[in-house]
């Protein structure tokens, strides 16, 4: 596990709130931090293609789920604590 | 037990039926149309069944596709287990009339962070419902979702919004929950939520047999039956007791149906039993219920009509072996389908289960007539109370159906302290008529006598008979009642010889008697007439003195007149006497 592979994550929301917004930024800013070029974020709004929710098995939203590498990771919430968010993800903060 | 339920017609809060045997009438009509329904019980008692029938019966019979949301199995799984209750889910949500979707949460796979809520689960929900148009939404079991999420706070939360929310888009709803320790209902308070319609079910298991029960705990804007309902999970689904509704108000036909058994007859008013009437026939060992519920068997056959025999104690060839010794060929009638015979263990499954069984099977064969032998075999377990309210149903069942049915019994009360009556107190208030066999032992012997101990809306004869089973039949015999008691057996054949002797003799005295009379009368005939001839004669003397003694006046008056005439010198009168004489 020396160079990470790329990680795939699937960011599930529900219309543009205010946790949804939140998440979509925490989210932005901590693979910036941690993962720079090593990430793909798909956000998909349930308001639009509700169908998508019983795939991933979502309930809660904002639900961020680690596609790949497997195996799948959920974290639900707006992402706000960076800390819980590596440990969800399983990944290694980087060195500041 | 005979709480008056109010039939559905009243107006009130719209209901959506159940399609469930038995709930519908205890609720009145069903579930509270449009609201949620929690149904809450411990783990196997059948809350997944219940709730799947409601939505699998509401697609296919009320014409409302419902949404299964499952928490805990998944869809095959589910599928797979209704496929038992006789429902193809596979094909009904091809058909669009039913969408399955399973929630799987995994709390080692989830990580927490921050604020959230469910809308992702109303998001499903609501897609599901509105691709099928559903009207039904089944929620099963929504507490899984507190060990998946660990911020309860937020889940309370979302589950009274969801609870809401289903309300406001008019689904008629149910939500089952896990029941919790002590007198919780469920484990979680979900009964906070949703508090229109609460139902419980519960397992027990008593004496080795189990028993599921069904309470509506509370129905907000309805009447409701109160009781615990026991309930069975069976071939057809789910079924509540009472199967049939708790109204008293069957027929009551006047027809009279014979027992098989002339004598019998004669003894119920001449006719037999009424068509639709419940016999119980209660005896000790070996007093011959059994055949006598095999001639009342064979005797509707021979009429034509279709009956079922329940045999608890014997296989169904067994029966017909040892009914074979008594005359009753059934054979025949088990070929001709006109008999049914159904032999099981009454062990095999609880009280509950074996009615339904018979209730199946009668709504499937359509008998004029029933015969449930023993009954007491299929009550041994359970105590009085809970068993005479499910007998009243089936005996209710019975009547409303106009089946006439014979039940034997057995007692075990004629040896020892109690007396046979006793023993059957609690079943024998529902039955119409009641027939006692008992053991008279005597002499060396033992034979069977048979009472009525009461049979309703007819005369019916106080006296015994004694109960004779020969290869010719059954046939009841008067017996004596003498100086000393009754004689039964070889004591009244003994008895009859002696009689008949003692008729004989009595017979021959009298003959003698008559030709005694005879020859009396004739001795009095011949006194008559040798007094009448000496009356005669007599009479014959009489008038013979009479004449002489006229014919002496004569003639004392013609010589006195001679003796004139000779002094007046005449001669004719002289010469007239001396011519006379």
């Amino acid at each position: 596990m020396s160079k990470p592979e790329i990680i795939e994550l699937r960011l599930y929301v529900a219309g543009q709130t205010v946790k949804s917004l939140a998440a979509f930024a925490n989210l932005k800013r901590i693979c910036e931090t941690h993962l720079a070029g090593a990430y793909r974020i798909e956000v998909i709004d349930l308001r639009k293609t509700p169908a998508l929710a019983a795939g991933d098995q979502i309930l809660a939203v904002p639900t961020l789920v680690r596609r790949l590498p497997e195996p799948i990771k959920k974290i639900i919430g707006d992402l706000s604590n960076e800390e819980r968010v590596l440990v969800g993800l399983d990944v290694q903060p980087a060195k500041p | 037990m005979n709480k008056k339920i109010d039939p559905p017609a009243i107006p009130g809060i719209p209901k959506a039926p159940t399609g469930i045997t038995g709930l519908d009438e205890i609720t009145g009509g069903g579930l509270p149309a449009g609201r949620p329904t929690l149904v809450c019980g411990s783990a196997g008692c059948g809350k997944t069944m219940l709730a799947m029938e409601f939505l699998v019966r509401g697609a296919t019979q009320y014409g409302e596709p419902g949404v299964f949301m499952m928490f805990e199995e998944s869809a095959a799984d589910l599928t797979a287990n209704v496929r038992s209750l006789g429902f193809d889910l596979d094909r009904l949500v091809k058909q669009k009339q039913i969408a399955l979707d399973h929630v799987r949460i995994e709390r080692s796979e989830i990580e927490e962070t921050g604020e959230y809520d469910l809308e992702g689960l109303f998001i499903r929900l609501g897609h599901a419902i509105d691709s099928i148009g559903a009207k039904r939404v089944v929620l099963d079991t929504v507490e899984a979702l507190f060990a998946g999420l660990p911020n309860h706070a937020i889940l309370r939360a979302e589950l009274r919004r969801l609870f809401g929310w289903l309300k406001d888009r008019g689904m008629t709803a149910i939500i089952t929950g896990e029941r919790g320790e002590g007198n919780a209902i469920t484990r979680y308070g979900l009964e906070e939520y949703v508090a229109d319609c609460v139902i419980t079910l519960d397992h027990r298991v008593h004496e080795q047999i189990s028993t599921r029960r069904l309470r509506v705990l509370k129905y907000r804007g309805s009447a409701h039956g109160t009781n615990e309902y026991p309930f069975l999970i069976g071939e057809r689904g789910f079924s509540v007791l009472p199967i049939t509704s708790l109204r008293l108000d069957h027929a009551a036909p006047t027809e009279r149906l014979s027992t098989g058994v002339a004598r019998l007859d004669e003894m119920l008013g001449g006719n037999g039993m009424f068509r639709g009437s419940s016999v119980l026939v209660s005896g000790s060992p070996g007093t011959g219920k059994s055949s006598l519920g095999a001639a009342f068997a064979e005797a509707a056959c021979r009429r034509g009509e279709r009956v079922v025999l329940f045999a608890y104690e014997e296989s169904s060839a067994q029966v017909v072996r040892n009914m074979g010794s008594i005359g009753l060929d059934l054979a025949p009638l088990l070929k001709k389908g006109l008999l049914q015979i159904h032999a099981s263990r009454p062990t095999l499954q609880g009280l509950e289960q074996h009615l339904l069984t018979i209730h199946d099977t009668v709504k499937a064969f359509r008998p004029a007539v029933v015969i449930i032998d023993p009954i007491s075999n299929l009550t041994l377990e359970r105590s009085e109370a809970e068993v005479k309210p499910t007998l009243m149903r089936l005996i209710d069942f019975f009547k409303q159906q106009q089946i006439t049915t014979l039940f034997t019994s057995l007692t075990t009360g004629g040896s020892g302290t109690g007396t046979p009556e006793d023993s059957q107190v609690g079943v024998s208030s529902l039955m119409d008529t009641w027939l006692l066999l008992r053991n008279v032992e005597a002499n060396g012997e033992r034979n069977r006598m048979i009472f009525v101990l009461k049979s309703r809306g007819m005369a019916h004869s106080n006296q015994m008979r004694e109960f004779v089973l020969s290869d010719a039949g059954i046939d009841l015999v008067d017996v004596y009642l003498g100086a000393d008691g009754v004689l039964t057996g070889n004591a009244r054949v003994a008895h009859a010889a002696h009689e008949h002797a003692t008729a004989e003799l009595r017979r021959r005295d009298h003959e003698r008697n008559l030709l005694r009379l005879a020859s009396r009368r004739k001795a009095i005939e011949a006194q008559i007439a040798a007094l009448h001839a000496q009356g005669q004669a007599e009479e014959a003397e009489a008038k013979f003195t009479f004449a002489q003694d006229s014919w002496q006046e004569t003639n004392t008056r013609q010589i006195g007149a001679a003796m004139v005439q000779r002094r007046s010198g005449g001669k004719t009168a002289e010469a007239k006497t001396k011519g006379k004489r």
